[in-house]
């Protein structure tokens, strides 16, 4: 099944796309698709220790199934305000 | 409103949006683009948001604030793109029949947004570096 993967500050400039298709087996979980996705983009490997993921605009967790269609956000550490 | 934005922010604007006749103090936060990052000299930043996700989570730190606090209406809007020194980069405004509880709610909703909400800042330092904040 196919995710959409969205990417942003340094990751996104790291892999040189904000937005990445990305093939995972059925029923995968998010932890398996990010090790996809580093495998396509070695450049992300050293920010995942320090990544928070989100689906449908809520943090998750990496056991988290994915559904087909699923947009996962990696969400560097943030630093929004001031 | 909760709200994240590519235009130019106006703190008046924000705080008429959360005065009520019953509110006897509204408390406004106006966080500004700071001209050096630990004395090195920044030219400008440049904020980057998840706008879906940073507006949805702006909402739920609105409503746990209101839970936590004894206030009336609270408003959040944080700015994106390219911000020059000076600029307002994010505007709170909560409204309270009584200061103390506007004054605590504006800082703990703060403090929230920097732990929570999706928006990451990159500074553009005067000797023409660059680097993304909280990120290496």
């Amino acid at each position: 099944m196919q995710i959409t993967v969205k990417l942003f500050a340094l990751m996104r400039e790291k892999a040189g796309t904000d937005t990445v298709a990305l093939d995972v087996p059925e029923g995968a979980t998010l932890a398996q698709a990010v090790t996809i996705l580093v495998r396509h983009y070695p450049a992300l490997a050293p920010y995942m220790a320090n990544t928070r993921f989100s689906l449908h605009m809520d943090f998750v967790d990496p056991a988290t199934n994915l559904a087909a269609g699923d947009e996962l956000a990696l969400i560097p550490p943030v630093s929004g305000g001031v | 409103m909760f709200k994240v934005t590519t235009e130019p922010l106006s703190v008046q604007q924000v705080n008429d949006l959360v005065k009520r006749p019953t509110d006897g103090a509204v408390v406004t936060f106006d966080g500004i683009v700071r001209n050096n990052f630990d004395g090195r000299p920044v030219a400008y930043l440049e904020y980057e948001a998840y706008a879906m996700m940073a507006e949805k989570k702006l909402a739920e730190i609105g409503a746990e604030v209101q839970q936590k606090f004894a206030i009336g209406a609270i408003a959040m809007v944080h700015r994106i793109g390219r911000l020059e020194i000076g600029e307002s980069s994010i505007v709170i405004a909560v409204a309270a029949p009584h200061r103390h509880a506007a004054f605590e709610a504006c800082a703990y909703a703060m403090d929230r947004v920097k732990a929570e909400v999706p928006v990451w800042k990159k500074e553009f330092f005067a000797d023409g570096a660059d680097h993304w904040v909280n990120q290496n």
